[in-house]
């Protein structure tokens, strides 16, 4: 077994690794960024080397300067996690030339599945099932569109190089197909440094299930069961179970069967992921390959009671599996909800920010959390946004999903916008709860998961306008540090002459804004606030200890945790209703600076991003709604469109510029 | 400290009486007041909303603190006093925290109209100046007004207590270096436009607030020349060309908030200057004053019952407890800060003003702010106490309270009649601030004793000539003049005219002085020199 290993990732996957290693007595060696010179996995790890500039680009994405570290520090092997070099076949090769171990499949493996259109002849070779499509040489747009129209739309525009839904394009229509190529094709050249286009007939209700393989040197190979990750969104996982529901016996032995085959066919060693998609019918397809050990593995631990990571380094190290076939057996079911910095009303746009407040529900046998950041660190443009993986097991999927729902509502996170209301929605929707998912499950039930409780929001005022009250007073007591302490002008009470003493508090709250009226009473020594909003009147009682809020309201006595920044304040409920946090922000007087005519004429960056493309020229009449530049932001696509009819001025960006959130990008000429 | 226990029975018949007799006073107050809140009414408070603009009111408690009090003057100014109506004189007056800072707030109310000033709006405007000089508060003006009242020039215009002295205040306040920070939200015609001119810091709304000396009519009739009142004198203007202006604010709001800005850089302090103590609710609530408080005025009742309600823990030092007694002296805390309080408990005697006279002297000479529960028919009348030398044993509590220089604080808590009234620090005797209770009653003697007199005079007169006056023809002589003097010691009447800074709930009392002697600590507090007290 190694001595010492390098880590060649970083956040959640890196410290999952670190764990593994720790536990099996193995030193690691972390690399790092400009911008994660705080970073878990950096403090984590045994040592750590300095990589380069924060853009991935510039450092993980380095190969050379990851070989350097690894050699500088004497790791006998390197892991590469999942995404970044993990299946950059030429990274791997450089491994073997320096002589360090890389802890995952041989280069023809990775070479032989990195390009899908190559993998799936390889397959149809080796009789896993393929969906129709067409995965030729020839990339003439004509030749690409015949097939397109052969197979009937909707059509599926995938990046041979791909990976993780970009340079991936629905086609629904013949007359999209061409502008649909061409931004297929510029995502998979800025992604991949590669613009090879295959086209798949786009089956509109599948499952995604994959599933788990793993081969040694010693010709054996195993399944681990399946993952059914169907809840997706652009392509992307959200949440992820195993095993899949519904799923017959003899189903999940033929994919298994299925899978390992492919394995065969090109080589493989280590962890890998084969990707089907499944119809109602019981018959999958092969998609793809993954060549890595999956970000949703852990659901995959949770059933079979194995840790993958350490399987890869026994692998890796030349030792054989460490179970056969027939000892693996499925406990339960887990279920993996991905906590992102993004928001869901927005497209999912993501989202950045300090972690102001972070709280993740208690670990234990049935919680865990795998998570690469801590209170305070930030959620920068650079990498991608996800917080933390939050994974959940029970005895079955029904009491499994209950832990979910729980896990969910306890974790608090305030600074950056997250999915967790998103999950949380997910996980208590009903068709979710009977298993009737497919690819296509976030469309069809938006109503639902989209839902913002304003019913509830209501009852939950009280709470919110007590929590500004007490924390004015607080801020109030920092007056009598003067020369006039304990001065009545001190009190928070809205004292007024011959008039109730009115506070009147508006929040802003998903985006609605309510206006509570609260009237400040004593009665003896108890004081008391009477709080009116939405023609209900409540009897309150409060008080602020750290970030718990104690509160009575009507009698009903309970705690909640507050999690504040400046204005907003995020209350956190443990027990009431559906809802698991409620951001709100106390609306001031002050004037604000975004009525200003200058500002939200939706020419400024949406997010820190890099521009990648203009489209129009200097003095160019262009139309309301035309696209004008293309900037690219966390891995995504952001286009800026003219505002109304006119012409451009002036761009104070150009290609490749990073530009901070919120920047002016051009100026423009409205006449 | 010494406690005060209350021998009140809170369970008896009479107090409940008492308490329901006052309740209604209290609620006729609010009652009245919550008309006058509403300023000039509905259709012109909709009028100046549709123009963007926030209501007076809106614009005081919007540039307060959130969640701090605000002690407001003489809501009740102006109240039946003119043939036109005029609410609150068409001005809200107070003082309130921004930005951490007391400030007086003077703001125009433009629904009542136009914030035009008539002889009283004067008179509370500079009242709020005075208080803002005398306690060393910065001062904040939202203007909002057309100047003076035309058709009222002649007591708006001319006099030393008229519209200059606004100004002349302005200056000396700034000379002495007591910021005068003025927010244009409205129109600032003529010698109101000297309200942001004579600021040390101005703001002005755009689109809203109008600077000039002659507005668009006038300057068309002296000069012909055309021009709309934003050219003439709007933000735009005085922000960037004429340089009348500081600060260019886009709204309201915009305004407030520069408002609390320019607090936020004066760089003030309040010195610490008395000693003190961590506060204490009193043992008694505060609203149980009101069935302390007799029905019949004419019944007595122990002074000690109110300031056991008032003072931090019911804690109260006597002094002299055993001589003067119809005079109550003694050391409290109100809100923590030290207080000497002077309570009337009954006719004021040789003794009791000379005990009274001793008791100010030790608190001007100790610092202590003092406190004035005030509730006197007057001095003992008769030739025994005349040939005692009441006189001059009043002169000396009178000279005693003219000269003391600690903050002073009186209550009108039941009659104010006669030279009580000045021994008592009326508002002739500078104190801070002054304010009433709805049950007190203020006038030279009570309307029985006036019409007693009056009717006095006239039998002599009668005598003289000898003609008959028949009991009936007395009694329908008498009570014309009761009732004149009913009418005129009411406190509306007296609130009506500024002769003291508003009528407040007696519940409400504790905190009031609270306010008030924290507000008084903003200046500091001066020795007293005092005249000769005649021996």
């Amino acid at each position: 077994m190694f001595n010492k290993i390098l880590i060649a990732n970083r956040g959640e996957i890196a410290c999952r690794v670190i764990a593994t290693a720790r536990k099996m007595g193995i030193k690691t060696v972390a690399v790092y960024s400009d911008a994660d010179r705080q970073a878990m996995h950096v403090t984590l790890a045994d040592e750590a080397i300095y990589i380069g500039a924060a853009p991935a680009k510039d450092s993980y994405l380095q190969p050379q300067k990851v070989i350097d570290a690894a050699i500088k520090t004497n790791a006998q092997a390197i892991h590469p996690g999942y995404g970044f070099l993990s299946e950059n076949a030429e990274f791997c090769r450089l491994c073997q030339s320096h002589n360090i171990a890389f802890i995952g499949p041989p280069v023809a493996a990775i070479e032989a599945m990195g390009s899908k259109s190559a993998a799936k002849a390889i397959m149809e070779k080796a009789n896993v099932p393929l969906v129709p499509g067409y995965h030729g040489d020839d990339q003439s747009e004509d030749l690409i569109k015949q097939h397109a129209d052969a197979m009937g739309y909707p059509v599926l525009l995938k990046a041979a190089a791909g990976g993780g839904g970009k340079g991936m394009r629905q086609v629904w229509h013949e007359e999209e197909f061409s502008n649909a190529l061409a931004a297929a094709k510029r995502e998979s050249l800025a992604a991949f440094n590669d613009d090879i286009m295959l086209v798949e007939k786009y089956l509109t209700q599948p499952r995604h299930i994959e599933i788990q393989v793993f081969c040694d040197d010693f010709d054996n190979a195993v399944y681990l069961f399946e993952r059914d990750c169907s809840v997706q969104r652009r392509h992307q996982k959200v949440i992820e179970e195993a095993p899949a529901p519904g799923l017959s016996e003899a189903v999940r032995e033929k994919m298994g069967q299925a899978a390992i085959a492919a394995a065969k066919a090109i080589g493989y060693r280590g962890a890998g992921t084969v990707e089907f998609l499944y119809e109602r019918d019981g018959s999958f397809y092969f998609m793809e390959m993954n060549t890595r050990l999956q970000v949703e593995h852990p659901v995959t631990e949770m059933i079979t009671g194995q840790d993958l990571v350490e399987w890869q380094l026994r692998v890796a190290a030349g030792e054989a599996l460490p179970v056969k076939q027939n000892a693996l057996r499925i406990n339960g079911h887990a279920f993996e909800a991905r906590i992102y910095a993004e928001d869901p009303k927005q497209d999912f746009l993501p989202a950045t920010g300090t972690l102001n407040f972070l709280k993740a529900p208690a670990e234990n046998d049935h919680v865990r959390v795998d998570t690469g950041v801590r209170q305070g660190d930030e959620v920068s443009v650079y990498y991608d946004p996800m917080i933390a993986k939050l994974i959940v097991w029970d005895e079955d999927r029904d009491k499994a999903l209950a832990r979910l729902r729980q896990a969910l509502k306890h974790y608090q996170i305030q600074g950056v916008t997250t999915n967790i209301d998103f999950l949380y929605n997910v996980a208590s929707n009903p068709a979710f709860a009977q298993a009737d998912v497919d690819t296509s499950f976030i469309d069809t039930h938006q109503s639902h998961l989209f839902n913002e409780h304003v019913g509830e929001i209501d009852a939950l005022l009280p709470f919110a306008a007590t929590y500004v009250l007490l924390k004015q007073k607080r801020c109030n007591q920092l007056l009598s540090s003067t020369n006039d302490p304990y001065s009545p002008w001190h009190n928070n009470n809205a004292w007024r002459a011959n008039e109730k003493n009115l506070h009147r508090i508006l929040l802003n709250i998903q985006s609605q804004s309510f206006e509570v009226e609260v009237e400040e009473r004593r009665e003896g020594d108890q004081q008391y606030y009477l709080v009116k909003c939405q023609a209900q009147t409540y009897d309150v009682q409060g008080q602020l200890l750290d970030d718990r809020l104690l509160i009575t309201v009507n009698g009903h006595r309970r705690q909640l945790v507050v999690a504040d920044q400046g204005l907003s304040f995020t209350l956190f409920f443990d027990q009431l209703g559906e809802q698991g946090a409620l951001t709100c922000t106390q609306v001031m007087n002050d004037y604000n600076d975004a009525n200003d005519d200058s500002s939200d004429n939706g020419l400024q960056a949406p997010m820190n991003g890099t521009l990648i493309a203009t489209l129009v020229d200097i003095d160019e009449t262009v139309t309301k709604g035309q696209a004008l530049m293309i900037m690219e932001a966390m891995k995504m696509e952001h286009t800026i469109v003219a505002p109304s009819d006119g012409k451009v001025i002036e761009f104070y960006y150009h290609n490749g510029d990073m530009v901070d959130g919120g920047s002016p990008l051009l100026a423009f000429d409205n006449k | 400290m010494a406690k005060l226990h209350s021998k009140i029975n809170t369970r008896s018949e009479e107090f409940a009486a008492n308490l329901a007799h006052m309740q209604e006073q209290v609620d006729d107050l609010t009652l009245t007041l919550e008309k006058i809140k509403q300023g000039g009414g509905e259709k012109y408070q909709q009028r100046h909303l549709a123009r963007g603009k926030l209501l007076p009111r809106d614009r005081v408690y919007q540039l307060l603190d959130p969640g701090s009090p605000f002690l407001e003057f003489s809501q009740l100014a102006a109240f039946n006093v003119y043939d036109d109506y005029v609410p609150a004189a068409g001005i809200i007056t107070g003082i309130g925290r921004v930005n951490g800072q007391e400030c007086v707030i003077i703001a125009n109310d433009a629904t009542v109209k136009g914030g035009t000033y008539y002889p009283l709006t004067v008179k509370k405007h500079l009242r709020a100046q005075t208080i803002a000089e005398e306690n060393n508060l910065p001062c904040i003006y939202l203007v909002d007004s057309g100047g003076a009242n035309l058709p009222n020039q002649d007591e708006v215009f001319p006099d030393k207590e008229h519209f200059g002295r606004i100004f002349f205040n302005q200056a000396n306040m700034s000379a002495k270096n007591i910021p005068q920070i003025a927010a244009v939200m409205g129109s600032c015609t003529a010698g109101g436009a000297y309200v942001p001119a004579m600021a040390d810091e101005s703001i002005i709304v755009k689109e809203q607030g109008t600077i000039f000396l002659a507005g668009p009519p006038l300057v068309k009739a002296a000069t012909g020349e055309v021009v709309s009142a934003e050219e003439l004198g709007g933000a735009d203007v005085h922000c960037r060309t004429s340089g009348v202006a500081d600060h260019f604010a886009q709204n309201d709001q915009h305004a407030l908030q520069l408002v609390r800005q320019a607090v936020g850089n004066l760089n003030r302090v309040k010195a610490g200057q008395l000693s003190i103590k961590a506060p204490s609710e009193p043992l008694y609530d505060g609203k149980e004053i009101y069935g302390v408080i007799p029905k019949d005025t004419r019944q007595p009742y122990d002074v000690r019952e109110i300031i056991a309600r008032v003072v931090d823990g019911s804690n109260f030092d006597e002094f002299k407890a055993l001589y003067g007694t119809t005079l109550v002296c003694g050391f409290a805390h109100i809100h923590g800060y030290p207080v000497g309080i002077v309570a009337n408990n009954g006719i004021l005697f040789a003794e009791s003003a000379q005990k009274g006279a001793h008791f100010i002297e030790l608190c001007a000479q100790r610092k202590i702010p003092l406190v004035f529960l005030q509730n006197i028919t007057g001095f003992m009348v008769g030739k025994q106490y005349e040939s005692g030398g009441i006189a001059k044993h009043g002169a000396k509590m009178v000279t005693a309270v003219a000269c003391a220089q600690v903050p002073k604080f009186t209550v009108l808590i039941g009659g104010s009649f006669g030279a009580g009234n000045y021994g008592m620090c009326g508002r002739a005797y500078d104190p801070r601030f002054m304010f009433m209770w709805p049950n007190a009653r203020i006038s030279v003697m009570g309307g029985e004793q006036a019409a007693g007199v009056l009717a006095q005079v006239k039998r002599d007169q009668k005598q003289k000539r000898d003609e008959q006056w028949s009991e009936q023809e007395e009694q329908a002589f008498k009570q014309p003049i009761i009732d004149e003097y009913e009418k005129q010691g009411h406190p509306y009447f007296a609130s009506a005219r500024l002769w003291d800074d508003g009528v407040i709930d007696p519940a409400d009392t504790r905190q009031v002085l609270g306010l008030a002697i924290s507000s008084s600590l903003n200046a500091k507090i001066n020795d007293s020199r005092f005249g000769i007290f005649r021996m």
